[in-house]
């Protein structure tokens, strides 16, 4: 107990010390600000963080870093993260960040709000080349900032083996018929449908029923509309049927899973499932289609990418650019789908990718209506409390369920405006 | 700095205080105290380094709107008073939601943890320490096993042990029954048994009013199914760990007092109430004192197996103040929620003391 007591006081007049040497300048590490931008590329070592989905992300990332030195004489130090955004975020406050980094929509918004990304996009060609939807994701203040390294979007998965068992035909074009086919395909130990209990899961039943999450410039938060409502009571309706599940109900970790072990016929999921299912559940037979449309017709799904992350402050800036320059080409882009199954961001490589996978081109043609998932500076948690909320949703009040996240959100925004 | 002078003051000669600033460097006793101080140094500078400064570092930070970029006394990082504090503690909103359900999960771990831990530890430790017991190293690795493990293995052990078709439910389905479905199952073990006995919404007057965003009726929701297997992995890593802190202070009761009450005719339970216990206080203080502070703390289980879900019952504020500094990028309001825990800690460890010194002033007289 004295220890503590001792550490208290301790910590007290440390702090003392240190807040006036502070006060009298800038403390200790503070850099001064210089740009770097238009430099010619020196050679200095790059770093090259990335979170890897496995050995085969990990080599074909390795691989791509090892071409980049071939060409330009630059290392590049390729480190997988097991922690992507806490390890980026001990190197902003150590002053050392990464290079170029993995940079996920959301820890985007954090970074541009403090400023400390480069707007490289204006520099390189191919910024022109994005669908509005991935390029939107990491646009801040109107000023595209980051480039997208890939793109998934939701898609309906349906498991062709009990599809033909139940007899049925063509695939669900609208809610009524996802709801009446999800009646058909459930059996004792199956549901019709499975999603995943949340935002990212749930939130294109939203756009589909013409309502949104945000306004365009991102100020408003505008859950609780009365289509949003209605949306959340369609599905609520499904779960209380026990024609849709939540991956939980049925003890699986994410809706993908559950698809896979077959306790779900439908799944709304994103591209990533194929991976899953050739890894883990190689006999099942699937197909793929869009995402039915809401009652007024309108068709909608959520897009998911990350960019390459890279911070003004930094040892090789120029250098930087010209390895993500090199890490957008359509071959590069092309090489990465092939080798770990991701769909190239770029206009120009995904027209190559659909032609060599014919079988997924769904998810590049939903781009064109696709919505980028909800992503506020500093709303890790408020989606966090949202989701444990949506996973409540059987027994839940769609209107109140909304409503508390409209006004965390909201919280969010207005703190950080 | 007053209190340490003044608790240490009786202890030490009366006239080293008062004299040591006049002592001339020269003379034998100074070279001595210079010599002292020479020595000490090292270890000085490094608590300096490595405690003294992090801290005063933190306490910076949970007063400050440092946004993680560069270092936190760089000239663009602002004081903002007890802005992170209030926001947690006197303004209703999700920041506040959040700390109060996580000090309702910590609260009801640590009711738990600390008893069943500290009971199982003592128990083990008297059973090992049985000189008549055959295979007693056995058993003692056996029992201390598990705090050897990593945690991570552990956690992870768990994670499949309290899996939906896992070995719990398997036992549990051969009992006849059908277990939960453990980690996923967000609802607290009071309300089940509340809902049980018929009662499934909330009293108006609990439902209505509420501490730190979280209504009465939530707080009194117990832990969570899912914070139960947290509670039990927690129970069996460590009990292992206070065994060993116990069992030196069993072979330490001089075995003749044992004698004596065996000739006076005390009988086993007498001899363990009246003799061990007693005598095991010093051991009992240290090993609550830790189990408390330990179980506040908990991170890394927490970490590993649930990240605070589902629904936000297995948060604790350990991990609601990484999570608010690494994922939300709001590292004051998360510097301000580990200093919270800090003063809870302090608080209780106090109170655990003042009652421990209480019942041997009373067993005294």
């Amino acid at each position: 107990m004295r220890s503590k007591i001792a550490i208290a006081a301790l910590a007290a007049a440390g702090l003392a010390v240190l807040s006036t040497a502070c006060s009298s300048g800038n403390g200790f590490g503070s850099s001064s600000a210089s740009s770097t931008a238009g430099a010619t590329p020196n050679k200095s070592p790059l770093t090259l963080m990335f979170g890897s989905s496995g050995t085969a992300e990990t080599a074909a990332v390795q691989q791509a870093a090892k071409a980049f030195t071939k060409q330009s004489g630059i290392p590049v130090q390729v480190i997988p993260a097991s922690n992507l955004t806490q390890q980026v975020a001990q190197g902003f406050s150590g002053g050392t960040p990464p290079n170029v980094f993995y940079l996920d929509p959301l820890t985007f918004q954090n970074y541009a709000k403090d400023g400390v990304l480069d707007a490289y996009p204006s520099a390189l060609p191919n910024s022109g080349d994005f669908a509005s939807a991935l390029s939107q994701a990491f646009t801040y203040k109107s000023t595209f900032t980051c480039e997208p390294k890939d793109a998934s979007t939701l898609a309906l998965y349906v498991n062709t083996t009990d599809w033909q068992q139940a007899g049925l035909g063509a695939p669900p074009s609208s809610w009524s018929q996802l709801e009446a086919d999800a009646k058909k395909l459930t059996t004792g130990g199956r549901a019709g449908l499975t999603i995943d209990q949340t935002h990212s899961g749930i939130d294109e039943f939203f756009y589909q029923n013409g309502g949104t999450v945000t306004n365009t410039a991102g100020t408003k938060v505008e859950l609780n509309s009365s289509q949003n409502v209605a949306a959340l009571t369609f599905l609520k309706g499904m779960l209380n049927q026990g024609i849709m599940k939540f991956p939980s109900q049925v003890g699986a970790g994410f809706s993908g899973q559950a698809f896979g072990e077959n306790k779900a016929a439908m799944d709304i999921i994103g591209n990533w499932e194929n991976g899953e299912l050739q890894s883990d559940y190689p006999n099942v037979k699937f197909k793929v289609y869009p995402l039915p449309a809401g009652p007024a017709g309108t068709h909608a799904t959520l897009s998911f990418t990350n960019c390459w992350g890279v911070p003004k402050q930094q040892t090789n800036l120029a250098g930087a650019i010209a390895l993500v320059k090199f890490l957008t080409t359509s071959q590069q882009e092309m090489t990465f789908a092939k080798g770990f199954g991701v769909i190239p961001s770029l206009n120009t490589a995904q027209a190559q990718y659909v032609k060599t996978y014919p079988q997924y081109a769904t998810f590049v043609q939903e781009l064109s209506y696709a919505h980028p998932d909800i992503a506020i500076a500093g709303s890790t948690q408020a989606l966090s409390a949202f989701d444990s909320a949506l996973q409540q949703l059987a027994s839940g009040n769609p209107a109140s369920i909304l409503n508390t996240a409209q006004q965390n959100l909201q919280a969010v925004i207005n703190q950080g405006a | 700095m007053t209190v340490l002078v003044r608790q240490d003051g009786p202890r030490n000669p009366p006239a080293a205080g008062g004299i040591r600033g006049r002592r001339p460097l020269f003379t034998a006793r100074g070279r001595e105290a210079a010599a002292g101080w020479l020595m000490s140094a090292p270890v000085i500078v490094l608590l300096l380094v490595f405690l003294v400064a992090p801290i005063a570092m933190a306490a910076w930070v949970s007063v400050s709107d440092w946004n993680g970029i560069g270092s936190p006394f760089a000239s663009g990082v602002h004081a903002v008073g007890g802005r992170n504090y209030a926001a947690l503690l006197t303004q209703p909103g999700l920041p506040q939601q959040q700390l109060g359900e996580s000090l309702r999960n910590n609260v009801y771990y640590v009711i738990i943890v600390v008893p069943v831990q500290t009971a199982l530890a003592l128990g083990l430790a008297l059973i090992v320490s049985r000189k008549r017991l055959a295979g007693r190293g056995f058993f003692r690795t056996a029992y201390y096993f598990p705090s050897m493990t990593s945690s991570v293995a552990v956690s992870i052990l768990f994670l499949y042990i309290f899996g939906t078709a896992g070995v719990m439910n398997a036992i549990i389905g051969d009992l006849g029954g059908q277990g939960p479905n453990w980690l996923d199952d967000p609802n607290g073990v009071l309300h089940i048994v509340l809902s049980g006995l018929g009662v499934t919404t909330a009293p108006g007057a609990l439902a209505g009013h509420g501490f730190l965003g979280v209504s009465w009726w939530d707080w009194l929701a117990g832990p969570s199914v899912a914070m139960i297997a947290i509670i039990a992995l927690a129970i069996w890593t460590t009990a292992g760990t206070f065994m060993l802190i116990f069992l030196p202070a069993i072979y330490a009761i001089p075995s003749d007092i044992t004698e004596a009450a065996i000739m006076d005719g005390a009988n086993a339970w007498q001899r363990f109430r009246k003799i061990t216990l007693p005598m095991l206080r010093p051991a009992l203080f240290l090993v609550l004192t830790l189990g408390l502070i330990g179980t506040w703390q908990v991170f890394d289980q927490i970490y590993l197996m649930s990240q605070g879900n589902p629904a936000g019952t297995t948060l604790t504020p350990a991990f609601l103040s990484y999570l608010t500094s690494f994922s939300n990028q709001q590292w004051g309001q998360g510097a301000a929620i580990a200093f919270i825990l800090f003063a809870i800690i302090v608080v209780l460890t106090i109170v655990q003391r003042l009652i421990i010194s209480e019942r041997r002033a009373g067993g005294a007289s």
